[in-house]
């Protein structure tokens, strides 16, 4: 069927159509008529935002917690460059996003007009593809390619930039169906041989890891679900990245926690000592490899990504599975289960002695505090008293996310919302908002540091204002705690710049919102404090004052490889010089 | 933590160094990418060249099928063997895109390119340019009494050799497309 319609008309039915439910925006001036098109219907519901990097993110933590593409309404020039940081957020985390950015008319395009910005060469190089649309008749195919890029492969950010006369101009709609969507159709299924050739190798493995990423989730939960068949009937160990913290129960027997930077010892020790190492969804980003030429120098590595150029980028494998991580999983437990099902039993037990040696070490210990409250303390006490919540957990970025990460278990994919690749302090309030936008009648906390928050702490009124009860929950050390830490390590202890001397009362700033607000400052009241919070029926401010010149450790040093880690402030003295200091 | 046997002072590596500091050889490749010809097609690629630090030789762009608007970008670039397999994959995953040939190990290949070249002289170097110039087929395309403009077509190192030649022949300017290039046989 098709129909004449305007441009506008065309935008909000070609979102209906694909099954959108909610649009995060903001209005302005080359929007104007597909807001008025919004207005005159039901079908999607429209979060206003306080600044179009609020939608964005906000639109991640929908994403990201749905499993669906986030949506996202912004107008020309202003709305469209406050829109970068997100859209590039989403690009590093393979965040499937449709963000529409009005556009100054056609043929003022290039002629410096009011609100004008070249957005789709801004953008260029931060979405998986763009489109300019000039023509009326393009506009619900190139929506519909839109989503179909955004979503397909390797997830990301698209954006299609509308002009306003094409908004206002009549053209004939084309639903999905009979859309033409273009020749991007990436392969899915991994080469059967390279399959079997893992399976091989697993076979025959005596120190293995499994170390699976974003990928996994991004895949959907049945991805997951085959995840931890595999891991659960091969008995072998298994970490994972940030980004992919929840594929994998974290109470489960095989988990080592999380590796990287900030890692588990146990971890990064397996990962450096494997001799096969099982890459799922994941990067070899240089937070998780550390110095290259160390890394992992005597396993064998398999690479399963769906991303070709994912391949040989960082770290050379010897066996590369191009593919949905979902479907060469189930390839792969197929194969393995229809050869006998068989491990290195002997080895593996040796390995897992090993992993239990180092487990001994106990990485994460911090020394407790009866006069401060410790931030991994909080997150303790906030794991245990959310823990059998429906529960999701948005960050901002800094100490207070790394902690989060080896403090906080999760159970389930999509539970866990974080800036990993691009690392963007203002993340975590906005995604909160989108996540309890998805979910509304779910514990959703973002656990915070007090810099990072205030960054998108106009994103409290979008709160405020639909209802939304996020927990803002926030680790105050009135410092910027991550880099307070990297001048106490590499520059000499000279805190240039890394701490705030005029922090609001937050108290009276969750007041001034009209919503809630806690401090606390004694590791005595906690408890209740944090009680507090979840028995609030609303959006809270949690302001949780912490230990002021506490280090996120395990640490290894920039550069450094996977076993020459940090444990603990005696470890640390000039532990990393010159050398070090020069990467980020 | 002295159990863990932490050497001082090792942070000198990059954690960005992605490239192998044994320093592989450089190698020279042709790749000839078939891509829709939409608005900003040319500006993708070139950016992301740009973008990811990889370099850029030659470039040549036109469309090759009109009804099909598609185009042939014919680029030369250099990198060490891994930073041409990025620049591979990096190029295929472009939506855009749907085709990437490497000519330089897709088998034998002919590369070509058009120079328009400037000589302005008399007397002697006059007749020693032109006696030059029909050694290396060039044609000549425009002449008066004291300048001759050359065209010639082949291959970059052939373009270049002549160049230099007319350098002390009165060399005023010259104009080459870049290299265009497509693989012997039957096959595309």
């Amino acid at each position: 069927m098709t129909r004449q319609m305007t441009g506008a008309q065309m935008v909000v039915q070609a979102l209906r159509d694909q099954g959108v439910d909610v649009v995060f925006g903001y209005p302005g001036g080359a929007v104007l008529p597909i807001y008025d098109e919004i207005f005159q219907q039901n079908d999607i519901r429209h979060i206003l935002v306080r600044h179009e990097q609020g939608a964005v993110h906000a639109a991640e933590g929908y994403a990201r917690s749905t499993g669906k593409p986030g949506v996202v309404l912004v107008t020309s020039g202003p709305g469209a460059t406050n829109a970068v940081t997100g859209i590039t957020d989403a690009l590093m985390d393979s965040i499937p996003l449709v963000v529409l950015t009005g556009q100054v008319p056609t043929f003022m395009i290039g002629n410096d007009a009011f609100q004008e910005a070249d957005t789709v060469g801004i953008t260029r190089p931060c979405t998986k593809h763009n489109w300019l649309v000039k023509d009326p008749a393009k506009v619900s195919e190139t929506i519909h390619q839109a989503f179909q890029v955004a979503t397909n492969g390797r997830p990301g950010p698209v954006v299609v930039d509308l002009p306003k006369d094409v908004q206002f101009a009549q053209g004939t709609y084309t639903p999905p169906q009979q859309a033409n969507l273009g020749h991007y159709n990436p392969q899915v299924k991994g080469d059967i041989d390279a399959i079997t050739q893992l399976v091989e190798m697993i076979e025959s493995a005596e120190r293995p890891i499994i170390y699976s990423g974003g990928g996994v989730i991004n895949s959907g939960t049945a991805a997951s679900q085959l995840l931890r068949e595999l891991v659960d009937a091969t008995g072998f160990p298994i970490t994972s990245t940030l980004m992919g913290l929840g594929a994998y129960p974290a109470s489960g027997k095989s988990w080592l926690g999380m590796l990287g930077m900030h890692g588990t010892y146990e971890a990064n020790l397996a990962m450096h000592g494997c001799d096969l190492m099982i890459n799922i969804g994941a990067r070899f980003d240089d937070r998780i490899t550390g110095r290259i030429a160390d890394f992992s120098p005597k396993s064998r590595k398999a690479h399963i990504d769906i991303d070709p150029s994912s391949i040989n980028k960082s770290i050379h494998v010897d066996l590369p599975i191009i593919g949905d991580v979902g479907h060469v999983l189930e390839d792969l437990l197929r194969v393995w289960k229809s050869r006998g099902r068989k491990t290195a039993q002997a080895g593996l037990e040796k390995w897992w002695k090993q992993i239990a040696e180092w487990k001994s070490v106990n990485c994460l210990y911090y020394k407790p505090s009866k006069q401060a409250i410790k931030p991994q303390y909080a997150l303790e006490r906030l794991e245990a008293l959310t823990r059998g919540h429906d529960r999701y957990v948005t960050t901002e970025v800094g100490q207070h996310q790394m902690w989060a990460a080896q403090f906080m278990g999760f159970e389930d994919p999509n539970r866990w919302m974080t800036s990993g690749g691009l690392g963007t302090m203002g993340y975590g309030l906005p995604a909160s908002v989108g996540v309890q936008v998805a979910h509304p009648d779910a514990l959703v906390i973002n656990v915070a540091g007090e810099a990072s928050w205030l960054m998108n702490m106009q994103e409290m009124g979008t709160a405020v204002q639909y209802r939304l009860p996020v927990k803002q929950f926030i680790l105050n050390n009135e410092r910027l705690g991550m880099v307070r830490q990297w001048q106490e390590l590499l520059h000499g202890e000279r805190y240039s710049h890394s701490w705030s001397e005029a922090l609001p009362d937050f108290v009276k700033l969750a007041e001034a919102f009209g919503c809630k607000g806690i401090m606390v400052k004694d590791p005595a009241d906690l408890d209740d404090a944090i009680q507090e919070m979840l028995d609030y029926d609303g959006p809270v401010i949690f302001d949780c004052l912490v230990e002021k010149h506490e280090n996120c450790f395990p640490m290894i040093p920039s550069g450094e490889p996977h076993n020459k880690m940090l444990l603990g402030d005696a470890s640390t003295k000039d532990a990393i010089q010159q050398g070090g200091a020069v990467l980020v | 933590m002295s159990a863990l046997k932490i050497k001082k002072g090792t942070s000198k590596h990059s954690a960005y160094d992605l490239r192998d500091p044994n320093a592989e050889v450089m190698e020279t490749h042709t790749l000839a990418v078939i891509v829709d010809n939409e608005a900003g097609v040319l500006a993708r690629v070139i950016g992301l060249f740009s973008g990811r630090g990889y370099n850029i030789e030659s470039l040549t762009v036109a469309e090759v099928d009109h009804e099909g608007h598609r185009s042939r970008i014919t680029v030369v670039t250099t990198g060490t063997p891994a930073v041409i397999e990025q620049i591979k994959a990096q190029l295929g995953r472009m939506i855009p895109v749907y085709d990437v040939h490497d000519l330089t190990v897709e088998g034998p290949a002919v590369e070509r390119e058009l120079a328009l070249i400037k000589v302005a002289n008399t007397g002697e170097k006059r007749v020693e340019a032109l006696r030059l110039a029909d050694i290396f087929r060039a044609n000549v395309v425009d002449s008066t009494l004291e300048s001759f403009v050359f065209e010639m077509t082949g291959t970059t190192d052939k373009i270049d050799a002549f160049a230099e030649l007319m350098r002390p022949l009165g060399l005023v300017e010259i104009a080459r497309t870049g290299v265009a290039a497509m693989s012997r046989g039957t096959a595309a």
